[in-house]
């Protein structure tokens, strides 16, 4: 569904890619892993045209998107979901959920997926008119999912779903994630810190160094692999 | 009392204007953080279209209604295409640039257009004609305000009132809150964030536009440079009420003209100026990120 063929894409001069291939098929749990600063970020970056290859290509569903525009991407049907979240501070949470389905002219299709999403995040419903920068750091985490919701992605790209966020919240948005896959048939590629909740969900996993893809397995056999485990599970 | 409503529906007056161009100069800054320098000169090009158009049309034989309406029409289009050209040309090229670039790129925006005028038109005061009706029921108190002071209000009034429905409740309005607020993640939620700019400046320039007409009308005559004199005070104006802030460049608007207005009714005329900025400093040190301006501090 989505194919990364050597990507290199570089902040001015620093590059921070160095050619990496990933491939993501239709349905699955994908993970990338890897420590602060080898690329993750920048990598999803990419994908969603924000800091566009330099070399490289990125396919979705067959096409060439590595030339696209941003908005032309989310219309293509992948949205992502930030680092930190990206909440617009000064719009209600109803606005933000909104600007999630800002390319959808389907009133009807998206007041069904709004009632989906309170279903799903009650608190979301209680706290529609408060401005969006006034939630806490997990009711936060939540929006910014759900407004990534309301474009009705058919690839979702998550940004450290868990960054900052208490361990019962973070229970709490990696079991959404994995209802999101089952029920709506959304794939996901999921980039974390915490390897060892990622892995556990996923199908199957990169790990990631120095702008490098340097293991790709199965998330069974990195949850066991003797590297992974020293370096990102803590074990 | 009679003299203090005189010199406060003065200052509704030049407040309104101040407030029309400070839009331009809020908006603008709201969505890409650049002065837009050129700002002042988008007003004094849109005084120059309309009185070319209205010298035409008064030739043509149109009635003063029509000429009005029309010559408005023409600079408020007008100014918007070169609104929309100056950004194109001088702005989006070093938009990934450093801020200090485009800023300098403003400032030399600015001087071009102030010279262009002056080749192409002359550097003396033009007439400009009264293009604004005479209501004659006002006619008893038009020692206090005059109709065409009257029609400033009520249209500034008009405009500010279309301008936030724009941004409150609809799509586009919506758009350019996001994009403010955070670029990226409007590019990620499907914004074309270059269309929203280029709308930020169109509209910006269309009341800048209306702005100019309208004082160019109410004081009858203009020349290359009275954008330089308007933008400085409606920038002013922009920073008094918290830049960035829509509701904030009326109010700054407002406030300046008032502080204008009594310090020229009640201490002197020469002293206008001196009294204008006093309060721009005062509210600098006091509250540098002006009165309904908001602090940068957010929850992340």
């Amino acid at each position: 569904m989505l194919k990364l063929i050597d990507v290199n894409t570089y902040y001015g001069k620093i590059q921070a890619l160095k050619g990496i291939d990933i491939e993501v098929g239709e349905g699955e749990i994908i993970c990338l892993i890897g420590a602060n600063g080898a690329g993750k970020t920048t990598t999803l970056m990419s994908i969603s045209g924000i800091v566009p290859p330099r070399r490289g290509e990125i396919f979705f569903t067959g096409r060439p998107i590595h030339e696209m525009e941003p908005d032309a991407i989310v219309a293509m049907g992948i949205s992502q979901v930030p680092e930190g979240r990206r909440i617009f501070p000064f719009l209600t949470v109803a606005e933000n959920l909104d600007m999630g389905a800002f390319l959808r002219n389907d009133k009807s299709e998206i007041k069904t997926d709004l009632e989906y999403i309170f279903d799903l995040f009650p608190v979301l419903a209680e706290r529609r008119h408060q401005a969006g920068g006034t939630l806490s750091g997990g009711e936060q985490q939540m929006l910014a999912i759900s407004r990534a919701l309301m474009a009705r992605p058919r690839l979702l790209l998550l940004d450290e779903p868990s960054l900052g966020l208490a361990p019962m919240m973070v229970r709490r948005i990696f079991d959404t994630i994995e209802k999101i896959n089952t029920e709506n048939k959304t794939t996901i590629f999921l980039v974390e810190q915490n390897a060892n909740l990622a892995l556990k969900i996923a199908n199957r996993g990169y790990v990631m160094e120095n702008g490098r893809i340097t293991i790709t397995d199965s998330a069974a056999s990195l949850l066991a692999n003797e590297d992974v485990k020293k370096a990102y599970l803590g074990i | 009392m009679e003299y203090f409503i005189e010199l406060f529906l003065g200052g509704l007056t030049r407040g309104s204007i101040y407030a029309l161009i400070a839009l331009g100069y809020t908006m603008v800054y709201g969505i890409i953080e650049l002065i837009n320098f050129a700002h002042g000169e988008i007003y004094m090009i849109g005084a120059f279209t309309a009185l070319i158009v209205a010298s035409v049309l008064t030739l043509l034989g149109f009635n003063e209604l029509s000429i009005l309406v029309i010559a408005s029409l023409c600079a408020v289009i007008w100014a918007a295409s070169y609104g929309f050209t100056i950004e194109k040309l001088a702005y989006k090229p070093l938009r990934k640039a450093p801020r200090l670039s485009a800023l300098i790129s403003a400032i030399g925006m600015s001087i071009f257009l102030q010279n262009y005028v002056l080749l192409a038109q002359t550097s003396d005061f033009l007439p400009f004609p009264a293009l604004m009706p005479e209501f004659g029921f006002l006619e008893p108190y038009a020692h206090i305000m005059s109709s065409a002071e009257v029609i400033i209000v009520l249209t500034t009034a008009l405009v500010m009132a279309a301008l936030t429905f724009l941004i409150k409740f609809t799509r586009l309005g919506k758009a350019m809150r996001a994009t403010a607020q955070d670029r990226d993640m409007a590019l990620l939620s499907g914004v074309n964030v270059n269309r929203v700019i280029s709308f930020t400046f169109i509209i910006g320039s269309a009341t800048a536009a209306i702005g100019g007409v309208l004082i160019a009308s109410h004081i009858g005559m203009i020349n290359f440079y009275i954008g330089f004199i308007a933008g400085i005070k409606a920038f002013t104006a922009a920073v008094l009420g918290g830049i960035g802030s829509v509701p904030g460049a009326v109010l700054g608007g407002m406030v300046l003209g008032w502080t204008e207005s009594f310090a020229t009714g009640y201490v002197s005329s020469d002293y206008e100026d001196v009294f204008a900025f006093t309060l721009l400093v005062l509210i600098l040190i006091f509250r540098p990120e002006g009165i309904l301006g908001r602090s940068t501090t957010q929850k992340v």
